[in-house]
């Protein structure tokens, strides 16, 4: 599950070539905007997933 | 005295309370000032990382660049939510070292890795040199947002100094524990005013946030996109990766990660931060709004001010106080801690060196007395520099170049050798130096190139010729720390 962590970078340097506009508007952001604004929140998403997923974070706090 | 006035000198004693009340209860000797006893919980460990997020840079630059330039200016936002995700791997590391080899600096850290003193002292001199203009912009930042909240009845020299002693005052008595109480109320105040301003401006202004993209893109054809050339995506992705990269290079970035409790922290926190960092669309839509309500517009520079002149245009005294107590807190927050960086490397990583028959005692009470010290200097750059401007694009330039080094290290057998990490990180840095120095860019270095490379971030160059130099300097002298390492083993 933690390869999903790559697909912001994708999303940056493949989809920024796509994302580059300014229509259509999406929620009254430009595109441009709504894309970054987009993977900002899949990121903690996806970081929500990596976490749970991760056998490390099994069995609470360890210090 | 204005109520504008009033509502910051009470947030000013408010902050200088929290960060005094901070050190009770606690023997501060060097470990608790600069790692706070590695004790911190989940939400200490946040703040104190959303201290960087959070300057006057952002308050100011970020709607700065959404006013001045436009799309551009997203950059921003994208480079912390992958600094985040590096995080969730990178921190726990470095601070489950940190823990078992009691590091205190960013140096230290050097130093036990590769077992090398000098680098050091290498590190800290840089990392000085790069903190040491980051300080000052914070000031600079204090002195014109309160010059122009208090309706200019604190002048910005007058403001720097208040600002200046009441840091110095807190983190001389509590350090790092001044820091993180000072961040609560930070964090709390920014979140607020700038969630208000972001959506009350433009409601007020233009009848809604897609109204005003929509008022923008008439009045600015392309505006809210990125350029052909230039800002190009090129320069984006570019910007973005390599800044993303120095997000915890920093030292005062670094040092915060040791004082973390436990490291499930940081993973916790990976997955909360790029949510949270969403103040900053607000902060854009503030720069945005501005672009059609100022007038005369704002020059260069002066686009730093579109938050603060626009707020005055719009709003009662005592709302503009708040701004201007949220502007305070951005400045003072981290300059503490860029004070406390500097003074602990300062004392144990160079005096130490020199020096080192001095007691423990001796290099505590030494950080202690450096924070004025280092406060001095950055209030004579700040009041008298003109060359500190090109420093100060340096500054990230310059941490950025440890990258290589740090994450190397963390391999099960280190590709590079302390001889590789130091000549590596002087070649990258004397590139940064050199290219920002003569304003060079990679067209003018390159002009035979596409102008897809020519956009590139010139921070790129920087890295590669630090990468290689790294790798060839290492092979050469694989040798000799094989043999170094193999006696420590033995």
């Amino acid at each position: 599950m933690k390869w999903l962590a790559a697909l912001p970078f994708l999303a940056l340097v493949v989809g920024m070539f796509f994302a580059n506009r300014t229509e259509p508007y999406v929620l009254g952001l430009p595109f441009i905007l709504f894309w970054t604004v987009l993977w900002v929140v899949l990121t903690s998403v996806i970081m929500f997933i990596v976490y749970k997923t991760d056998p490390v974070n099994r069995g609470g706090d360890r210090s | 005295m204005n109520s504008a006035l009033i509502v910051i000198l009470l947030f000013l004693l408010l902050s200088i309370y929290l960060g005094l009340q901070a050190r009770r209860g606690k023997t501060m000797n060097l470990e608790q000032w600069s790692t706070g006893g590695r004790s911190f919980g989940t939400l200490f460990v946040f703040l104190l990382s959303a201290g960087e997020i959070y300057t006057t840079f952002t308050f100011l630059g970020g709607s700065g660049w959404a006013y001045g330039k436009g799309g551009p200016a997203f950059y921003i936002l994208w480079y912390g939510a992958l600094a985040y995700i590096l995080s969730y791997w990178m921190l726990p590391a470095i601070w489950r070292y940190a823990k078992q080899h009691n590091l205190l600096s960013q140096s230290d850290f050097f130093v036990a890795k590769y077992n090398s003193p000098a680098l050091g002292v290498l590190v800290s001199l840089i990392g000085i040199i790069a903190m040491i203009p980051y300080l000052v912009t914070q000031l600079k930042g204090l002195g014109a947002i309160m010059e122009i909240a208090s309706y200019g009845s604190i002048s910005s020299t007058l403001a720097v100094w208040i600002g200046v002693i009441a840091v110095t005052i807190y983190v001389m008595a509590s350090g790092v524990h001044g820091t993180a109480w000072t961040a609560v109320l930070k964090d709390g105040l920014v979140l607020v005013v700038v969630v208000f301003l972001g959506i009350y401006l433009p409601v007020h202004y233009y009848g809604g946030i897609g109204q005003m993209f929509h008022a923008i893109d008439q009045a600015k054809p392309g505006y809210l996109a990125l350029p052909a050339t230039g800002n190009s995506v090129y320069w984006f992705i570019s910007t973005v990766l390599l800044t993303a990269l120095g997000f915890y290079t920093w030292p005062h970035a670094f040092q915060a990660v040791y004082t973390a409790k436990n490291e499930q922290t940081f993973r916790r926190n990976a997955m909360v931060f790029p949510l949270y960092q969403l103040i900053l669309l607000f902060v854009f839509f503030v720069g945005f709004a501005a672009i059609l309500t100022v007038k005369p517009p704002l020059q260069g520079s002066a686009g730093d001010n579109s938050l603060l002149i626009l707020s005055v245009q719009t709003f009662p005294k005592w709302v503009v106080g708040l701004i201007g107590a949220s502007g305070l807190l951005c400045a003072i927050v981290p300059g503490s801690m860029l004070l406390m960086t500097s003074a602990t490397m300062i004392s144990k990583n160079l005096y130490k060196v020199i020096n080192p028959k001095a007691s423990e005692e001796s290099v505590s009470r030494l950080a202690h007395y450096l924070v004025p010290v280092v406060a001095l200097v950055a209030l004579y750059f700040t009041f008298n520099g003109q060359t500190i401007v090109a420093l100060l694009l340096m500054g990230y330039s310059l941490v950025t170049q440890f990258f290589p080094a740090i994450v190397f290290s963390f391999m099960k057998r280190n590709p590079i050798t302390k001889w590789g990490a130091i000549f590596g990180i002087l070649a990258g840095e004397l590139v940064v130096a050199y290219t920002t120095i003569t304003s060079k860019t990679v067209g003018l270095l390159l002009p035979f190139m596409p102008q897809w490379v020519k956009d590139l971030n010139i921070g790129i160059v920087a890295m590669v010729i630090n990468l290689v130099v790294t790798f060839a300097v290492s092979a050469f002298t694989r040798g000799a720390g094989a043999q170094a390492r193999t006696a420590i083993n033995a």
